[in-house]
C-alpha cells in the first residue's frame, strides 16, 4: 500500500498543527515520524488514519483519495498511545473485534475468529492470555495485545502512535524489535509517530522530521543523520556543538571556534559539529577541558574556549588521555546553514 | 525545651485529639438537628396512633392515585432525561464544536430555575391565557391541571441530572477507545452500545437514580401546574400537602414517610454505588 | 472544496494519456456536506436532538416569562414587580438565603473537613445522609420541620421560653433552607479537600507553620474558590426553594412571605402577567447567581 499525503492542512483554533505537509510512503516501508510535542506528527498520523480531517489537501491510498473516507473504510489499524483497549472485554474479545463488527457475508465464521486470534496471540507472544482481561496484563502485554488487534483486521496500513512511551526503558527494547519482526513478518506498511529519535532512527526505514507543522527532511536514518538538511534536523538527531557566527570565504567562525563551512554563502550562520567529529588537531582552535566523564568505553569531554564558549567532545576512553589543560582541536566534519 | 514523647508525637497532618473531638462532635449535632431530627420527626407523627391508622392513610383510593400518578410520572421523566442525557453527552464529550460551554451551561439552567417559575413557564404556554390556551381547549386537550403538565414540569426540573453525570464522566474516558472501535469498522450505535455503554452505565445508573429521586419527590413546580384535583392531578407531595393543610396529620405523615423511605432506599443504593463504583461520583449531582 | 490549485482530472476518454496526466492528483473526493469535525459518528443527529429538546423544554418556555412580562407597560411591570409586599417577599428571601447559606458554609467545611480528614464510627452513614436534602421531597422536609419548630414541637417547646419563635418566621424560612443547601456546600468542597496533597501541609510545617497557620494560610485559601462555588450554590438554590418553606413559613405578607409565593398568590388571582414580572426578577437574580458561580470556577482554573 502506498501513501501520498499531499499539501495537507490543519488548524485547531488558530494553531497550525500541520502546515503544507507533502509525504510519500512506499508499500511495505516502515516509517518513522519523528518531532518534538507539538510539531504535528500525531495529527499527521490520525489524518492518515481518518481519525482527523484536513481543511485542505489530499491523503491518497494506492493513487485513491481518500481524504474524507471514514477509518474503517480505510482499513487501517491503528495503535493508540494509551492502548484504548475496551476494559470490559477480554483480550481475546478485543482482538476479535474488528472482525466481530463485521457484517452479513464479511463476518468471518466464529471457529475462523477463534482460529485468527489464536495466530495473532502467538505472533505476539501471548498465547494463552486470551481469556484475561486488559487490567490483568503488564503494560507490555497491552502494547502487544493493542497490537495484534490493529493486525486482526488485515489492515492495509499499520500505524502506532508513540507505540512505546508508556513503557519502561527494558520493555520498550524487546518490543521495539518485535515490532521490527512482525512488520518484517506481515509486510505491511507501518507508520509509527515517536519523539524519541534512538527509537526512530534504530527500526524505521525511514524517518520523517516534524517541526512546527512541517516536515523538516525526509530520509534514512544514515541520511538524516549524517546530512541534516536543516539546522532544527541538526539539532534535533543526535547530539550536535551549535554556535553562531559568520560565514567568510567558506570558512565558519564564532568567536575563537572556526571551521570549515565549503559551498555556504558569506553571512550571518549557524553552525553545527558532532561531539564525536571534534579531535585535536594542530591547526584547530584552542579550548581548555573542563571536565572529562568517563561512560564505559567512551568519555565524554566538557571544554570551553578562551571566550566562554562551550564544546563538548566525544572520544574513546584512551584517546581521553590527552585530553588535559589547554588543547586545539579541529572538526572532521560540520554542518554550516545560513541564519 | 522538653523532648516530646511518643504518645505526642504527631504527623504535621494530623489534628489533635481535642480539635478532632471537637470538629466530629459539632459536626455530629449539627446534622443531627438539621437532617436526622426531622427525618425521625416523620416516622414518628405517622405513627403516633400506631401502625393501623399509618397504613390506612395510604391504602386511600385517593393516596393510591397519587402514588400511581407519581410512579406514572416518573417512569416518563426519568428515560426522556436518561435518553436526552445520553444525546447531550454524546455530542459534548465525544466531539468538539464551538459553543460547548454555553451549551453545557444552558443544560445546566433548570437547576437555578426557582421550581415554581419552572411551574409557571409551562402555565404561560399551556395555559387558559397561554400562547397554545384557545387552540388546546378547541381541540380538547388539557396540558396544565393535567398529567401532561406535571409530566413537563418534572422534566424540566430534574432535566440536567443525568447529563450532568454523564458529560464529565464521557469526557474523563476520552476518545480513543471509540476511535478503535469506529477505525476497526464499528457502526455509531455498536460503537455506543459495545465500547461507550458498558463503561458509563454505572455513572448512568446513578444519574437515574439521583434524577428519579428528585421526580418523585418534586413539589413546587408540580403545585403550579397540577390543580390539586383529589385523584386525579395529586402527585404524593401534593397529597401530603392537602392532608397536612387538613390538619390530618397522621395520614400526610404516614404519606411522607413511604417517601423518606424512597429517600433512604435512594441514598442506600447511591453509597453502595459509590462505595462499588467510585468513578460515579465525578458527576457532581445536585 | 478543491484545492486551489486545480488538479488535471484523471484519464477523461478525452483527454489522452500523457505524462503530465499520470503524475496528477486524482481528483479530490467530493468533501462532505458539513465539513467531517471527527471520525466519531452520531454528532449532528445527538447534537441535534440536544438543542431541540433543550429549547421545546427548556429554553422556549423560558422565554414565555420575558414575553408575558413585556405585556406590561414599564409602569405596571415595577408595580408588579417592585410592589412594597414584593420587595418584603425578596428581602426575605434573599436575606434567608444569605444567612442560611453563610451558616451552612461554615458548618459544611467542618462536615467536609470531618469526613475527609478523620474516622468516626458511622462515617459512612453520615456520609451518606448528608445527601439526604437531595433525594427526601422537599414538602416531607418542610412539614418535618415545621412540626418540629412549632411552639409545641420537639424543638419549638425549648425555644418558646428563651423568647424564639423559629415556626411561622422568617427564623422557620432560615432553618428550611439551611436543611435544602447543605449538600452543596459538602459536595463541592469535598472533592477539592481530597485532592489537597498532604505534602503541602507537611511543606508549610517543615517551614515552622504551626497547625493553625497551615490550615489557615494552606488549606483555607486553597479551598477558596470551592467554598465560594458551594456557597453561591447553597443560596441560588435558597432562593428558589418553595417545597420545604411553605409549611414553615407562616406566610404572612410583609413578614414572612417568600417570592415564590407571591407568584402562586398572583397565578391563583390570574395575574399572569404579574406573576411573570416577579418570576423575570427571580430569573435575573438565578443568571446573575449562575454568572458568579462561573465566574468563580474559570478563576479557581488558574490555580490548576
Amino acid at each position: 500500500m502506498t501513501i501520498s499525503i499531499r499539501s495537507v492542512e490543519k488548524k485547531f483554533g488558530r494553531y497550525p498543527a500541520l502546515n503544507h505537509v507533502d509525504l510519500e510512503i512506499a508499500d511495505g516501508e516502515l516509517v518513522a515520524l519523528l518531532g518534538p510535542s507539538g510539531s504535528g506528527k500525531t495529527t499527521l498520523l490520525r489524518t492518515i488514519a481518518g481519525l482527523e480531517f484536513p481543511d485542505a489537501g489530499q491523503v491518497l491510498f494506492e493513487g485513491q483519495d481518500v481524504t474524507f473516507a471514514s477509518a474503517a473504510a480505510r482499513r487501517v489499524g491503528f495503535v493508540f498511545q494509551q492502548y484504548a483497549l475496551f476494559k470490559h472485554m477480554t483480550v481475546a474479545r478485543n482482538i476479535a473485534f474488528g472482525l466481530d463488527v463485521r457484517k452479513g457475508k464479511d463476518k468471518p465464521p466464529k471457529a475462523e475468529i477463534a482460529r485468527r486470534v489464536d495466530e495473532l496471540l502467538k505472533l505476539v507472544e501471548l498465547d494463552g492470555l486470551g481469556k484475561r482481561y486488559p487490567s490483568q496484563l503488564s503494560g507490555g502485554q497491552r502494547q502487544r495485545v493493542a497490537l495484534s488487534r490493529a493486525l486482526a483486521v488485515q489492515p492495509s496500513v499499520l500505524l502506532l502512535d508513540e507505540p512505546f512511551g508508556a513503557l519502561d526503558a527494558t520493555v520498550r527494547k524487546s518490543l521495539r524489535k518485535e515490532l521490527r519482526r512482525v512488520h518484517d513478518a506481515t509486510g505491511v506498511t507501518t507508520i509509527f509517530v515517536t519523539h524519541d529519535q534512538e527509537e526512530a532512527l534504530g527500526l524505521a526505514d525511514r524517518v520523517a522530521i516534524l517541526n512546527a507543522g512541517r516536515i523538516e527532511q525526509i530520509g534514512t536514518p544514515d541520511e538524516v543523520h549524517d546530512n541534516p538538511a536543516t539546522p532544527f534536523v541538526c539539532g534535533f538527531v543526535g547530539e550536535a556543538n551549535r554556535f553562531e557566527g559568520t560565514v567568510s570565504g567558506g570558512r565558519f567562525t564564532s568567536g575563537a571556534v572556526s571551521f570549515d563551512a565549503n559551498g555556504v554563502k558569506d553571512g550571518a550562520a549557524v553552525g553545527f559539529v558532532r561531539p564525536h567529529d571534534l579531535a585535536p588537531d594542530d591547526g584547530g582552535f584552542e579550548v581548555r577541558v573542563d571536565r572529562v566523564h568517563v561512560q564505559g568505553a567512551l568519555a565524554s569531554v566538557s571544554a570551553s574556549t578562551a571566550d566562554g564558549r562551550h564544546v563538548e567532545i566525544t572520544a574513546s576512553r584512551a584517546e581521553a588521555a590527552r585530553f588535559t589543560g589547554t588543547i586545539k582541536l579541529a572538526a572532521r566534519k560540520s554542518h554550516v546553514y545560513p541564519a | 525545651m522538653t523532648a516530646p514523647t511518643r504518645a505526642h508525637a504527631r504527623r504535621p497532618t494530623d489534628d489533635p485529639l481535642w480539635a478532632k473531638a471537637l470538629v466530629i462532635g459539632l459536626v455530629l449535632a449539627f446534622l443531627g438537628l438539621v437532617l436526622i431530627l426531622p427525618l425521625a420527626a416523620v416516622f414518628a407523627e405517622a405513627l403516633r396512633k400506631g401502625l393501623g391508622p399509618a397504613v390506612a392513610a395510604i391504602s386511600t383510593p385517593d393516596a393510591w392515585a397519587a402514588i400511581k400518578l407519581t410512579l406514572i410520572t416518573a417512569a416518563i421523566a426519568v428515560p426522556f432525561n436518561a435518553l436526552f442525557g445520553l444525546c447531550a453527552a454524546w455530542a459534548i464529550a465525544k466531539h468538539d464544536f464551538p459553543g460547548k460551554p454555553l451549551l453545557i451551561t444552558l443544560i445546566d439552567l433548570p437547576f437555578s430555575v426557582s421550581p415554581v417559575v419552572a411551574g409557571l413557564i409551562y402555565v404561560l404556554v399551556f395555559g387558559l391565557q397561554g400562547w397554545f390556551g384557545e387552540r388546546l381547549i378547541d381541540h380538547d386537550i388539557k396540558i396544565i391541571f393535567a398529567i401532561p403538565g406535571i409530566v413537563l414540569a418534572t422534566i424540566f426540573v430534574t432535566f440536567p441530572f443525568i447529563a450532568r453525570e454523564l458529560i464529565p464522566l464521557m469526557q474523563e474516558q476520552g476518545v480513543s477507545e471509540e476511535e478503535a472501535a469506529v477505525s476497526m469498522g464499528a457502526s455509531g450505535l455498536y460503537t455506543f452500545w459495545r465500547v461507550t455503554a458498558p463503561n458509563v452505565r454505572w455513572g448512568l445508573l446513578y444519574g437515574v437514580l439521583l434524577c428519579n429521586a428528585r421526580a418523585m419527590g418534586e413539589f413546587g413546580a408540580v403545585s403550579v401546574v397540577s390543580g390539586h384535583i383529589r385523584g386525579l392531578t395529586n402527585t404524593m407531595p401534593l397529597h401530603v400537602e392537602i392532608l397536612y393543610n387538613e390538619y390530618d396529620f397522621v395520614s400526610a405523615f404516614a404519606v411522607a414517610a413511604l417517601l423518606c423511605l424512597l429517600a433512604i432506599v435512594t441514598l442506600v443504593l447511591k453509597s453502595v454505588l459509590e462505595i462499588a463504583q467510585p468513578d460515579v461520583k465525578r458527576g457532581g449531582g445536585h | 472544496m478543491a484545492p486551489s490549485r486545480s488538479p488535471t482530472r484523471i484519464l477523461d476518454d478525452d483527454h489522452p494519456m500523457t505524462a503530465e496526466t499520470i503524475s496528477a492528483p486524482p481528483r479530490p473526493a467530493q468533501r462532505p456536506l458539513f465539513r467531517r469535525r471527527s471520525a466519531i459518528p452520531g454528532f449532528g443527529l445527538t447534537l441535534g436532538v440536544t438543542l431541540t429538546i433543550l429549547s421545546l423544554i427548556v429554553l422556549i418556555p423560558l422565554s414565555a416569562v420575558a414575553i408575558k412580562s413585556s405585556s406590561l407597560s414599564p409602569a405596571q411591570f415595577l408595580a408588579a414587580a417592585f410592589s412594597e409586599r414584593a420587595i418584603a417577599a425578596y428581602r426575605l428571601t434573599f436575606g434567608a438565603a444569605f444567612v442560611a447559606a453563610v451558616i451552612n458554609a461554615v458548618f459544611g467545611v467542618l462536615t467536609t473537613w470531618a469526613l475527609v480528614r478523620y474516622e468516626f464510627p458511622g462515617k459512612a452513614v453520615v456520609n451518606a445522609l448528608v445527601d439526604l436534602p437531595f433525594a427526601l421531597p422537599t414538602a416531607v422536609a418542610g412539614i418535618a420541620l415545621a412540626t418540629l419548630y412549632a411552639p409545641n414541637g420537639w424543638v419549638g417547646q425549648y425555644l418558646t421560653p428563651l423568647g424564639i419563635k423559629a415556626a411561622y418566621n422568617p427564623v422557620g424560612v432560615t432553618i428550611a433552607l439551611i436543611f435544602i443547601g447543605l449538600p452543596f456546600v459538602v459536595r463541592t468542597l469535598e472533592p477539592v479537600m481530597r485532592d489537597l496533597s498532604a505534602d503541602v501541609e507537611e511543606a508549610a510545617a517543615s517551614l515552622g507553620a504551626g497547625r493553625f497557620a497551615t490550615i489557615g494560610r494552606i488549606i483555607l485559601p486553597a479551598l477558596g474558590p470551592a467554598w465560594l462555588t458551594g456557597f453561591a450554590l447553597a443560596f441560588a438554590r435558597g432562593v428558589g426553594e418553595y417545597g420545604s418553606v411553605i409549611f414553615i413559613a407562616g406566610n404572612m405578607p410583609y413578614k414572612s412571605e417568600i417570592a415564590p409565593l407571591l407568584i402562586i398568590i398572583q397565578l391563583e388571582q390570574f395575574e399572569y402577567a404579574n406573576a411573570a414580572a416577579i418570576a423575570v426578577v427571580m430569573l435575573a437574580v438565578s443568571f446573575l447567581m449562575l454568572l458568579v458561580i462561573n465566574a468563580i470556577q474559570a478563576w479557581s482554573r488558574r490555580f490548576v
